[in-house]
């Protein structure tokens, strides 16, 4: 410590005193924040650096056929050279739309009730369990899903559609097994009720209670007041943590994998077996080496799930940072 | 006197902390009621416990009685809807709702179905706005968004929002505290005018607004009243040393 | 007065129900997790043997005979353990960065959005990116290449929780260390890393469990093996591929171990989120609040 002896040294033009061991750590403090700096842009650049090497990789691919012919063909052969990721793109869609749809109602009302209604003891007795849920990798989900959830819809949901909603456009039974759509959706909805819920809890603690004060004052029911002043304020941020969840649920593998049947059609019921892109890539990238293309043909869907989740992804985010602004300050 | 509120043995506490030491105090009907004492006394848990706004806060707990028209209102049967429909609250800050001036008017009306059709709705709009002195001012543009008015109209909409359900208790918790002087003088002017028809309570901590409102006047110290009773008396002749230490402006 | 509460009002009646509906939402919510652990405890528990967490596969074990999935346990703790690793040496200096130079500035806004979109991207599509990789400078399936991309999947899920804890951090504490003549470089490194410890931990933790649990994106990268791995550049078994493989076995033997293998994963995953909230808890005393 003998460099913090009081002997005071003119180092810098402006004539300010300074002790000698300032000078260093200021440098180093320059110094951090030039590798801070760096490091921090590495995000930005990881996105794009993943663009472009998918985008390089199936470039073939994109070369050989007209993307509406990728994107809208429905023949899946690549020892034929046939490309079409028709059914794919589908199938995901319809899994992504069925486990929105089973989850949103409820966890809508799980985050309102959480936000609104709820004491704090229930919030805190809620908040771990969601941290659980979220917590549970994707494999196990599959796990629950294989030996619940199949045998659920084969058993229980499927015979009860068969006879009561025939002619109902979605919902016929076309097949004898339980690994559908709606076993994926139902897997997917638990598995981003957690994101869901927390988001739109969030979101609806940035309302002022001067709002709610407001319309409870003139005698309003609480769930008046939810509907009349809070919802609306609410909204865009809700159809963000939607759209957030959405997109989860789109780029989700194995899970969905296990349980969804992977039969490579055009699904035309929530019963049917479908066939998402992860699967696709995740199920097939052994052995795909020996055919030209099948690899190109393979990260050219790996683009596709990545563009989609790209758009959906920085459309939520920033509806939902300006949202939650006051939490950023 | 004819009472209007009476607040019977009434204790409150948050948490473990106890805001009102067992309150008795009786609230005459069509005059109009100041509140008094230093910041932290009580007086604002005093007023919200008249339309049962404690309980919006976790952890409040609430015993004793407060009767209005004889109806305790803490009763189990009671709706406390109808409660805060009785009985308006005016809010320290001005808190619009994110609509336009109309549906701010129309809003509690609508949730009480108090109106036939459009036209009664429209005509009844125009008449609270009158009632609270906007009219002139904004009944030509009242589909702007309410939130677009200065802070004194504000307090002004929320007025004739509250008064549009027919309520037959106005509370006002500093109701001027965030406004302008002239905005101020405005709003006592509505209150003044009121008197008439509505039962009103307001807190205040200025002891000027106090003189110039209070018929019946309220002293509260520490969670407890000091001393009530008509404001001629209480001013000219306080019966308790705090009181008129407080008025005499020594704390 | 009609002050009575008429339950048969529209509005009363309205309230009951939606009421009602959201408690058996947040209910159904809270039962997910408990089927989800029923069901693996029931199933997983019978085929659950000593023999599974000390053997690797031996001869004849994915047609039902002895072994067991110890390859995969040690491979996920060695894959997560480095990815979290790697992950934290740029997680830091970025939530430190994004804390104590951008703030909420519109920098700080950029760099949150891309982590977030980042967080967003699917780990199959970190895998493919990382095998893109892999083919484009000859590398093959190993421990290494697992770990980094396992390193890229927990990498923006460590930052935001570290921002969103290192960000509630008291002004005045920062403002007091920076008046006493501290540079921001050493106000990041003493102040608020010894304040957040128990939020960084936190946050570690978050992701190694995150990590440790991936199965889409060491799919390509990791490789499979029988064996317990020994070196960076061999192939490795995970616990997840472990769970995956055997599900898809046409014997049922195999298939309950593999039931048993996810109920291995959920143990440690749970112990990892168990552990962090007891961790924090702990080291939240030492802390100013």
């Amino acid at each position: 410590m003998s460099q913090s002896e009081p002997t005071i040294t003119l180092e810098n033009t402006e004539g300010r005193t300074t002790r000698p061991s300032v000078a260093p750590r200021i440098r180093q403090d320059q110094r951090a924040q030039r590798v801070f700096f760096v490091i921090t842009l590495l995000p930005v650049f990881l996105i794009v650096v993943v663009t472009i090497a998918l985008f390089v990789r199936a470039w073939p691919i994109l070369q050989a056929f007209p993307l509406t012919d990728l994107l809208f063909g429905t023949i899946w052969k690549p020892s034929e050279k046939m490309f079409g990721f028709g059914p794919f793109i589908l199938g995901t869609l319809w899994v992504t739309v069925v486990g929105v749809g089973v989850a949103v109602p409820p966890c809508l009302l799980a985050a309102i009730y959480l936000a609104e209604y709820a004491h704090a003891s229930t919030r805190s007795f809620t908040k771990p369990i969601l941290d659980l849920l979220a917590a549970i990798p994707p494999v196990v989900y599959g796990v629950w899903g294989l030996l619940a959830i199949v045998p659920f819809v084969e058993d229980m949901l499927a015979p009860l559609a068969k006879r009561w909603l025939g002619g109902v456009p979605f919902l016929a039974v076309n097949q004898p097994t339980g690994f559908s759509i709606l076993s994926g959706g139902i897997v997917l909805a638990v598995m981003i009720a957690p994101l869901v819920i927390s988001v739109v809890y969030e979101i609806f603690l940035t309302v002022p209670n001067d709002l709610r004060h407001a319309s409870l004052a003139v005698g309003s029911t609480q769930w008046q007041t939810i509907r009349n002043v809070v919802l609306p304020q609410v909204m865009p941020g809700i159809v963000a943590a939607v759209v957030l969840g959405a997109s989860r649920a789109f780029g989700e593998t194995i899970a969905v994998l296990i349980v969804v049947g992977n039969v490579p059609q055009v699904p035309t019921s929530i019963f049917d077996s479908a066939y998402p892109l992860p699967a696709l890539i995740a199920n097939n990238y052994g052995d795909m080496m020996s055919i030209p293309l099948y690899d190109s043909a393979l990260m050219g869907a790996a683009l596709v799930l990545l563009v989609v989740i790209l758009i959906f992804n920085i459309l939520s985010t920033l509806v939902l940072q300006r949202m939650l602004r006051r939490k950023w300050a | 006197m004819d009472t209007h509120i009476q607040v019977k043995n009434l204790n409150v506490y948050y948490g473990k902390q106890q805001a009102l030491k067992n309150v008795n105090i009786e609230i005459p009907k069509k005059q109009i009621t100041v509140i008094m004492g230093p910041s932290g006394c009580g007086k604002t848990t005093l007023l919200k416990s008249f339309n049962r706004f404690l309980e919006l806060t976790d952890g409040t707990q609430i015993t004793g009685e407060v009767l209005v028209d004889g109806q305790n209102i803490y009763d189990r049967e009671v709706d406390v809807t109808e409660v805060r429909k009785t009985v308006g609250l005016l809010a320290q800050r001005p808190s619009p709702l994110p609509m336009s001036i109309y549906d701010n008017v129309v809003y509690g009306m609508h949730i009480h179905k108090m109106k036939k059709d459009r036209r009664e709705y429209k005509a009844a709009v125009r008449h609270y706005l009158e009632i609270a002195g906007l009219w002139d001012e904004v009944g030509k543009r009242l589909h702007d968004p309410a939130t677009g008015l200065s802070i004194g109209q504000q307090q002004r909409l929320c007025l004739a929002r509250g008064l549009a359900v027919e309520p037959e208790i106005i509370l006002g918790d500093e109701p001027t505290s965030a406004l302008d002087p002239i905005s101020s003088q405005n709003i006592e002017a509505r209150l003044l005018d009121l008197k008439q028809q509505y039962t009103t309570v307001i807190v205040t901590h200025t002891l000027r607004q106090a003189k110039r409102l209070a018929d019946h006047v309220i002293y509260m110290y520490m969670g407890e009243v000091i001393e009530a009773g008509p404001a001629k008396e209480v001013f000219t002749n306080p019966k308790h040393e705090r009181t008129r230490q407080y008025l005499e402006g020594l704390f | 007065m009609g002050m009575k509460k008429n339950y048969w009002q529209r509005r009363h009646l309205m309230e009951l129900f939606m009421k009602t509906l959201m408690r058996i939402s947040l209910a159904g919510a809270a039962a997910s997790l408990g089927l989800i652990l029923w069901t693996v405890v029931a199933r997983g528990l019978p085929a659950l043997t000593w023999d599974m967490v000390t053997q690797v596969p031996k001869g004849g074990f994915y047609m039902g005979k002895e072994g067991g999935v110890l390859n995969a346990i040690i491979g996920s703790l060695y894959l997560a353990l480095g990815g979290t690793l790697l992950a934290m040496l740029f997680s830091l200096p970025i939530a430190l960065y994004l804390k104590t130079y951008l703030g909420s500035s519109k920098w700080g806004q950029y760099v949150r959005l891309s982590l977030d979109v980042l967080w967003g991207i699917p780990s199959i599509v970190y895998g493919a990116f990382g095998f893109t990789i892999m083919i484009a400078i000859g590398m093959r399936a190993s421990l290494l290449a697992g770990i980094i991309v396992l390193a890229l999947v927990e990498l923006p899920i460590m930052v935001r929780a570290m921002d969103e804890v290192i960000r509630r951090m008291p002004a005045d504490l920062e403002q007091a260390a920076l008046a006493l003549g501290s540079t921001r470089f050493e106000v990041s490194m003493q102040v608020v890393t010894r304040q957040m410890l128990p939020g960084i931990m936190t946050a570690i933790l978050l992701a190694f469990g995150r990590g440790i649990g991936d199965a889409a994106s060491v799919l390509f990268t990791a490789g499979y093996t029988d064996r317990i791995v020994t070196s960076l550049m061999r192939p490795t078994a995970s616990l997840p591929l472990a769970v995956f493989f055997q599900l898809g076995s046409p014997f049922p033997e195999v298939q309950q171990r593999g039931y048993a293998s996810a109920l291995i994963l959920t143990i440690i995953v749970l112990a990892v989120s168990f552990g962090s909230r007891w961790l924090s808890s702990r080291l939240n005393k030492y802390t100013i609040k």
